[in-house]
């Protein structure tokens, strides 16, 4: 009796404040949302699988996008001009337009390759050695391989460029960027069109995510009336299914980094292969850590989005008759 | 606790289902509705629970003008009422337990405090012992007092009850009819609508007849409940 008594008296000081209040209920809330998606397995899965498709494949992209940049990005010699010199220049005189050229400021080196040099490796690397032999002279000529310094914004390049082909030596400028920045331009105009793709996508989960929720909120429609009637607000009845489209995106955004890492991991033989190939050591580069959490937090806000832009709709409709 | 002052409900149709009707309830009275169905007896329940607005008049509950009670400020004004229902509307999907709480869930009442109210509340009911079962394992009486619990688990001052032993057979029915007295002798002001005149007259509670949405002069003496 003494301990009853006892326990009494605590009660009050022990009872649970608003706050408390507040979080246990959001947790029986969410645990019951959860609860129901897992009572229908087979069709929350589905509805998952499309978020996390959806929200994959834009991910995968940028991924893609991600790594062909850092590729390129490494091609620094790309940015080399070769400057083919006229065939009657002879060896001493490319080698002192060579050491004039470096000390411009805007140049960082020059590196000189004799016409003999030049044959050797062409017949090394392209097959053609024993066809070459049969060329009474060498047709190539000396060049110089001129390296900008990096402090060169593009308009002082082209003005590089324009030098360099009117000196008189010079029979033809080369200019290896250009492949590179077309290639660039590419990449951002497929990072333009995943940014649209993506935004279509999004809207795309917010119907779907929207959708359910509403056939959800149909199939407990007597429950709903009747909370009502028993004074439940607006904000009460909604609560369930707020969560509901929590969880879908929450879940589609975890799949969603699945698929991904899953598509990662498939890639990686081949692409090791192709590193092989190339002699590089080009590896893929993975999602970083806000990478993934962008991943799951947009699924989670596109989620929530989704239900609470339906619930605004059809909660106030549903009123008890 | 209730008043009607010349109350008007025309529905969209034309039909008016009550007409100029004046009528008062003080506080801890027990009164019951008669009449036969289309009297007006439920439009009667239904505007005093907000579920619909008067199309003139006044209903006054509690001292509160319904015709102020704002929209969104419905819902607490039904935290204050109790309603029992003809056909229970429990929630099949959880236990008993849970069906009671509901009311107290809205209001946001701690877990702990609410387990106690409601144990409390089924234990008024008879039905402590069935806690834990789905309302769907239990009898048609048994139903109705598990929506009586939830009517009555957070204290209301006022209970209202549209047929509340329209699918109950003679004993349940007093078996209902008792539980409600129950609550009247502690202070509970009831308002219960029903065809069931003997059993009413058994009580010897004040009857408020209609007909035809208003007022029937006098109230008829023989009972034809059994029919």
């Amino acid at each position: 009796m003494a301990v009853t008594r006892n326990a009494d008296a605590v009660a009050p000081v022990r009872r649970s404040g608003p706050l408390s209040i507040w979080f246990s209920r959001h947790l029986s809330i969410s645990v019951g949302s959860l609860g129901r998606l897992v009572r229908h397995p087979f069709s929350s899965f589905m509805i998952v699988l499309v978020i996390a498709v959806t929200l994959a494949l834009p991910a995968a992209i940028n991924l893609i996008v991600k790594n062909a940049r850092s590729i390129s990005g490494s091609w620094d010699n790309a940015l080399d001009f070769s400057l083919f010199l006229k065939q009657e220049v002879s060896e001493d005189e490319a080698t002192g337009l060579g050491r004039l050229i470096e000390q411009r400021a805007d140049v960082q080196s020059v590196l000189f390759i004799s016409a003999s040099t030049a044959l050797g490796d062409f017949k090394e690397h392209s097959g053609f050695g024993a066809a070459l032999d049969q060329l009474p002279d060498n047709p190539l000529p000396h060049t110089l391989v001129v390296r900008p310094s990096p402090s060169n914004t593009s308009d002082s390049m082209i003005l590089l460029q324009e030098e360099l082909g009117n000196l008189p030596e010079a029979e033809h400028v080369q200019v290896d960027t250009e492949w590179v920045q077309r290639f660039h331009a590419i990449l951002d105009i497929v990072r333009q069109a995943i940014a649209i793709g993506a935004a279509l996508l999004a809207i795309a989960i917010v119907v779907i995510i929207g959708n359910t929720i509403r056939l959800d909120i149909e199939n407990r429609r007597d429950e709903i009336e009747v909370t009502k009637l028993i004074g439940a607000s607006n904000a009460f009845v909604r609560r369930p299914f707020l969560w509901t489209g929590f969880w879908y995106g929450l879940f589609g955004g975890l799949l969603a980094l699945g698929l991904v890492y899953y598509g990662l991991f498939l890639l990686q033989g081949p692409v090791a292969r192709l590193a092989g190939l190339y002699q590089s050591n080009i590896s893929i580069a993975a999602m970083n850590l806000e990478e993934a959490g962008a991943i799951i937090g947009i699924g989670v806000f596109l989620g929530l989005f989704g239900s609470w832009f339906t619930t605004a709709r059809h909660m106030r409709r549903i009123e008890p008759r | 606790m209730i008043q009607l002052e010349n109350v008007t409900k025309r529905y969209p149709g034309g039909q008016e289902a009550l007409s100029g009707l004046n009528l008062s309830v003080d506080t801890g009275e027990m009164v019951f509705v008669t009449g036969h169905s289309g009297a007006g007896k439920s439009t009667l329940l239904r505007l005093i629970a907000l579920i619909e607005r008067p199309t003139s008049g006044q209903v006054i509950v509690d001292g509160k003008n319904t015709r102020r009670v704002k929209r969104r400020r419905i819902p607490a004004y039904r935290r204050q009422i109790g309603m029992v229902f003809q056909d229970h509307k429990l929630l099949y999907d959880r236990p008993v337990s849970d069906n009671v709480a509901l009311p107290l869930v809205i209001a946001g009442v701690g877990q702990r405090e609410a387990g106690r109210k409601v144990r409390a509340a089924l234990d008024q009911v008879g039905l402590l012992h069935k806690e834990k079962q789905r309302p769907e394992t239990l009898s048609a009486g048994e139903q109705q007092r598990v929506g009586i619990a939830r009517a009555i688990v957070s204290r209301p001052k006022l209970l209202i009850a549209d047929e509340p032993t329209g699918n109950l057979d003679p004993d349940l029915s007093l078996e209902v009819m008792r539980i409600f007295r129950r609550f009247n002798e502690v202070g509970v002001t009831l308002l219960i609508a029903s065809h069931d005149i003997s059993l009413i007259d058994r009580l010897g509670c004040r009857r408020i007849a209609l007909e035809d949405g208003r007022l029937q002069a006098q109230p008829e003496e023989e009972s034809d409940a059994w029919l």
